[in-house]
């Protein structure tokens, strides 16, 4: 903004942006900060703020029950590997959508988005035989195709809107000098859409890291990823907000710490290039 | 540039990703459809044979049906409601200039990187419970009686849970959008003497809509079958059976796939509805 | 490396030589309750007997059910042994889904199964699951709160003397709850305690021509004397509550009495998790002196399901984990305490197992529990708190919303029992009844 503000105008919408900034982080605060308590403090009655005993126990139970790096692991191949094969197959259509668009164009588009609006539930029966037919369940393979169909469409939709933004005449400049279509999409194209690019993979990467209804129950214990873990500690017996704080902290923190130093990327990401 | 060669590259480069959405898309359907019409209990022995329309005349007749609908209409709604409204008024604020916008910025996204059973847990856990949750202790610390949330509030309390993880999504596409507002106009409007109020009116908003569009089209695609955040609180009790909900209970708990499928058909139905009175709004909006 | 620990990985050498011929790994869906946990942290001495590795899949009870019942109904084959409940087990078992354990070693001695644990999770004299643990409910109420209020706890109480000692008990002031029960919506859930009560208010689900009960007079008082009772001596909130809420709450010292699960027992008297662990007394579930308690019968059991490649190791598996063996191992791990209970009758004349001050509660609440023959009056399914037909389940589960939303006040009893009644029928007439 151009116009001068005075000092006082700025403290106070700091002030006020902070206040509410914190309002909305805090569950997450609140969160992480349980998980550092005993039982036994984490209910207690004034709560308990900052002022309590530290300590990492029920990390070390949360870990002890269950090999957290084992669904850790799952949850980044699945996450990463469906958003990556989704971007392998949505870069030519989307590519296609965007320079070489027919009246159709728009529509495909929206019909791809409203396959999202399936509800999942309805069709678990379905895709459960067709699964044990294919011998894919239980198998990252089989939750890598699902995710990836899940979030094709927002991918595609996403890059569209990045793509459309080429100049389409360096396209052309590139053919000119004789590149293929191949060459065209892999040296001319991708380089100047990547900052798009990222932002679609970081996006979906989020989408599918959480995805809790085919993730849950397409696995049982070799593809598990880390909404399983979670799902065995809610609502244990006896007290349990501090263990299942810790489980939580485990289940966001790496997706957190992802989105935190990628901000920038996905703040773009967020907008699904469709705001400028 | 669309010669007759692009076009036909176009059409080989489209198709791997139509095929499989179609695929996707095209196959649980049929199977869906044929299960509707059939009386299928697990267990009771699979499949009891053809039933013609049955199961869609049970599950529409069923009085759970209507308040299901209502109450995914009122879900989504109130979802929308709040996260367009809160999110305009918070793209504006944090377009503010301030100290420390950056770390603003990150405070605000964060629910969205949050699973939705563990918000929906935690929500539940520790704030809503009315003995031992956050909320319980300011009240009493007022003095007032605790509200035990997801029975006496339920509707608003799932719409709450719900909001908080949207609510970044909102206000970071508006915010982008506020951004690119041409400042001069809001200036030369400020000179012409118009109250703050106008401006936001006449020129702000505008420019917003096509964000706004972008955010309704989202959020609608993904808030009309959210599971997690009522399987994990009130299992569909004091009222918050959406329709999504309801097929589960079908499928899952009564064991009657026959009858869910015809419930996924109607879903689908409602689905398409709202799909096509959205894209009327968006194919307007969206491609200007 | 000391010694001790080279001997140690010589021995793990040698039993990894001697079983890897046939080292299996099997996979199993259980249940995320205190026991099962034990279970899987005391795995490495089933695979240092057998050489089997176990891959444990531990989820939340509805999950658990949503996830090993979609599987076991399309055979997906993902499990080798699946936790599943008294309700399950016959339903499951006529479907032939369940591998019959008929062929149980003599050591294994499933005639120490106590009788109404194994009656329930057989189909016609074959067991198809064995008992992990198994549980009845009883009362479960602070001395302390007893004797303040001037009253004393009889071994067998009446429903009137449990509502009398819960309204005086009461002292809202200080979050100190006369009675706390489940209201949380779920046939596992408020409708287990609301029907086993309504078995000792002389009301059933279904009379001997299947047709559903909730218009009957019993069923209206059941649920009108729960609702004032609550409403009056219950905490807040109680329409969310279920076992775990109802747990923390007691052992925080919220609660003067609690109607749940026996296994719930050892939690509250245990010092580490309970604030009031040493004021705890114990006593059978209440009647209305209509010849019935107000107690269920329920079992956590592992059965292999139909199917499984490995057969034999999951059967080893069960033979490990509900064994006598297994008993000793938890107890000289964990104390006698924490043993998984009511399984056996061996263990209820351990004479270590009797000093356990909830013991013979547990016991005599088991035994007083007929699944046969649950309500007043006869009825034509199996099942204290449940009905072990398919639709239960479902039909369930609607009605205790409709009886969680009465709770709650947004309804009354009698508008909850109308909706109830319309679509059990409804539910029964689409089953074919």
């Amino acid at each position: 903004m151009a116009r001068a503000v005075t000092p006082q105008r700025k403290a106070l919408n700091t002030a006020i942006a902070w206040g509410i900034g914190l309002l909305i982080f805090f569950p997450i605060l609140w969160t992480i900060l349980t998980s550092f308590k005993t039982e036994a403090q984490a209910i207690s009655d004034p709560p308990v703020f900052l002022f309590f005993d530290w300590t990492l126990e029920n990390y070390s139970v949360v870990q002890e029950r269950s090999d957290y790096m084992r669904f850790l692991w799952n949850s980044v191949i699945i996450a990463g590997g469906s958003t990556i094969l989704g971007i392998i197959i949505a870069i030519p259509a989307a590519w296609s959508m965007a320079f070489v668009p027919s009246k159709r164009t728009k529509d495909i588009l929206l019909w791809m988005l409203s396959t999202k609006m399936l509800p999942a539930v309805g069709v678990l029966y379905p895709i459960y035989l067709i699964f044990i037919r294919m011998g894919i369940l239980d198998t990252r393979l089989g939750l890598v195709v699902v995710l990836m169909l899940i979030n094709l469409p927002i991918i595609v939709w996403m890059l569209y809107t990045y793509f459309r933004e080429i100049p389409g005449e360096i396209l052309e400049a590139a053919r000119m000098d004789g590149a293929s279509l191949k060459e065209e999409i892999l040296y001319v194209l991708t380089p100047m859409a990547m900052p798009g690019i990222a932002s679609t993979l970081l996006l979906n990467i989020i989408l599918a890291w959480n995805e809790a209804f085919w993730t849950l129950n397409l696995t049982a214990a070799k593809a598990a990823p880390l909404t399983a873990f979670i799902a065995s500690y809610s609502s244990p017996e006896g007290l349990f907000y501090a263990k299942l704080s810790a489980a939580s902290t485990m289940a966001i923190a790496p997706i957190l710490i992802l989105g935190w130093f990628s901000q920038k990327q996905l703040v773009s990401g967020l907008t699904f290039g469709a705001v400028k | 540039m669309a010669t007759q060669h692009s076009r036909s590259a176009a059409r080989i480069m489209m198709a791997p990703a139509v095929i499989l959405l179609l695929g996707w898309m095209l196959v649980p359907l049929l199977m869906t459809l044929w299960f509707s019409f059939k009386k299928y209990l697990p267990l009771r022995g699979g499949d009891l044979g053809w039933v013609g329309f049955d199961n869609y005349v049970r599950f529409i007749s069923s009085s759970s049906f209507w308040p299901s609908v209502q109450a995914t209409l009122i879900i989504v709604g109130g979802v929308l409601a709040i996260t367009i409204i809160f999110g305009v008024l918070l793209a504006i604020l944090l377009n503010q200039p301030m100290w420390g916008q950056g770390v603003v910025r990150i405070l605000v996204i964060a629910p969205f990187f949050v699973m939705p059973t563990v918000s929906a847990l935690v929500w539940k856990n520790m704030f809503m419970d009315p003995v031992n949750g956050l909320f319980a202790h300011l009240w009493k610390f007022f003095g007032a009686e605790p509200i035990s949330w997801l029975s006496e509030a339920s509707l608003q309390s799932i719409i709450l849970i719900v909001s908080w993880q949207w609510l970044p999504f909102a206000t970071l596409i508006l915010l982008t959008a506020i951004q690119s507002l041409d400042s001069e106009q809001l200036e030369a409007a400020e000179m012409d003497g118009a109250s703050p109020l106008s401006r936001f009116g006449h020129i702000t908003l505008p420019h917003l809509s096509r964000a706004i569009t972008v955010v309704l089209l989202i959020q609608t695609i993904f808030l009309l079958s959210i599971f997690a955040e009522i399987f994990v609180t009130t299992q569909g009790a004091f009222g918050t059976k959406t329709l999504t909900y309801l097929i589960y209970q079908r499928v899952l708990e009564s064991q009657n796939v026959g009858l869910g499928s015809a419930g996924g058909v109607y879903a689908i139905i409602l689905a398409n509805i709202v799909a096509i009175f959205l894209m009327r709004i968006v194919g307007k909006n969206l491609d200007a | 490396m000391s010694l001790k620990n080279a001997f140690r990985a010589a021995t793990a050498l040698s039993v990894l030589a001697t079983s890897a011929a046939y080292a299996e790994t099997i996979t199993i869906a259980t249940v995320n309750n205190g026991d099962m946990i034990r279970m899987q942290g005391l795995t490495d001495d089933f695979t240092e007997k057998t050489g089997h590795e176990v891959e444990w899949v531990t989820l939340e009870e509805n999950v658990l059910r949503q996830r090993v019942t979609t599987d076991i109904s399309a055979r997906g084959g993902q499990f080798d042994i699946m936790t599943i409940g008294m309700y399950e087990a016959p339903i499951w078992a006529k479907n032939n889904w369940l591998v019959p354990l008929d062929d149980l070693p003599a050591e294994y001695d499933v005639d120490d199964l106590l009788p109404a644990m194994r009656g329930g999770l057989s189909l016609d004299g074959t067991l198809y699951a064995a008992p992990f643990y198994g549980e009845s409910s009883m009362i479960m109420y602070r001395t302390d709160l007893m004797e303040e209020a001037g009253l004393e706890m009889p071994d067998a109480p009446t429903w009137e003397f449990v509502a009398d000692a819960a309204r005086k008990m009461t002292d809202k002031d200080n979050e100190i709850y006369g009675i706390c029960l489940r209201g949380k919506a779920g046939w596992g859930e408020n409708m287990a305690f609301l029907t086993a009560t309504a078995n000792s208010f002389g009301a059933r689900w279904f009379d001997e021509n299947w047709t559903p009960q909730f218009d009957s007079e019993a069923w209206s008082n059941t649920l009108n004397f729960y609702i004032d009772l609550m409403n009056e001596a219950g905490p807040p909130g109680a329409s969310n509550n279920g076992f775990n809420e109802n747990l923390s709450l007691f052992q925080q010292g919220k609660c003067g009495m609690w109607i749940d699960a026996t296994v719930a027992a050892s939690f509250v008297t245990n010092p580490d998790d309970s604030t009031v662990a040493d004021k705890v007394g114990f006593a059978l579930a209440p009647d209305t002196g209509l010849g019935k308690r107000s107690n269920w019968l329920w079992a956590w059991a592992l059965a292999i399901p139909a199917g499984t490649q490995k057969e034999d190791v999951a059967k080893e598996f069960i033979n490990w984990a509900t064994s006598k063996e297994y008993i000793e191992l938890v107890a000289s791990k964990e104390g006698w305490a924490n043993v998984p209970p009511g399984a056996r009758t061996s263990l209820y004349e351990n004479a270590n197992y009797k000093d356990i001050p909830f013991a013979q509660m547990t016991l005599d609440s088991i035994l007083s529990a007929d699944p046969n023959n649950p309500a007043v009056d006869p009825v034509p399914y199996v099942g204290v708190q449940f009905a072990a037909i398919p639709e239960f389940a479902g039909i369930a589960t609607q009605v205790g919303q409709e009886f969680s939303a009465a709770l709650a006040g947004q309804q009354s009893a009698e508008e909850a029992l109308e909706k109830a009644q319309a679509l059990t029928v409804d539910e029964m007439e689409a089953a074919g009844y």
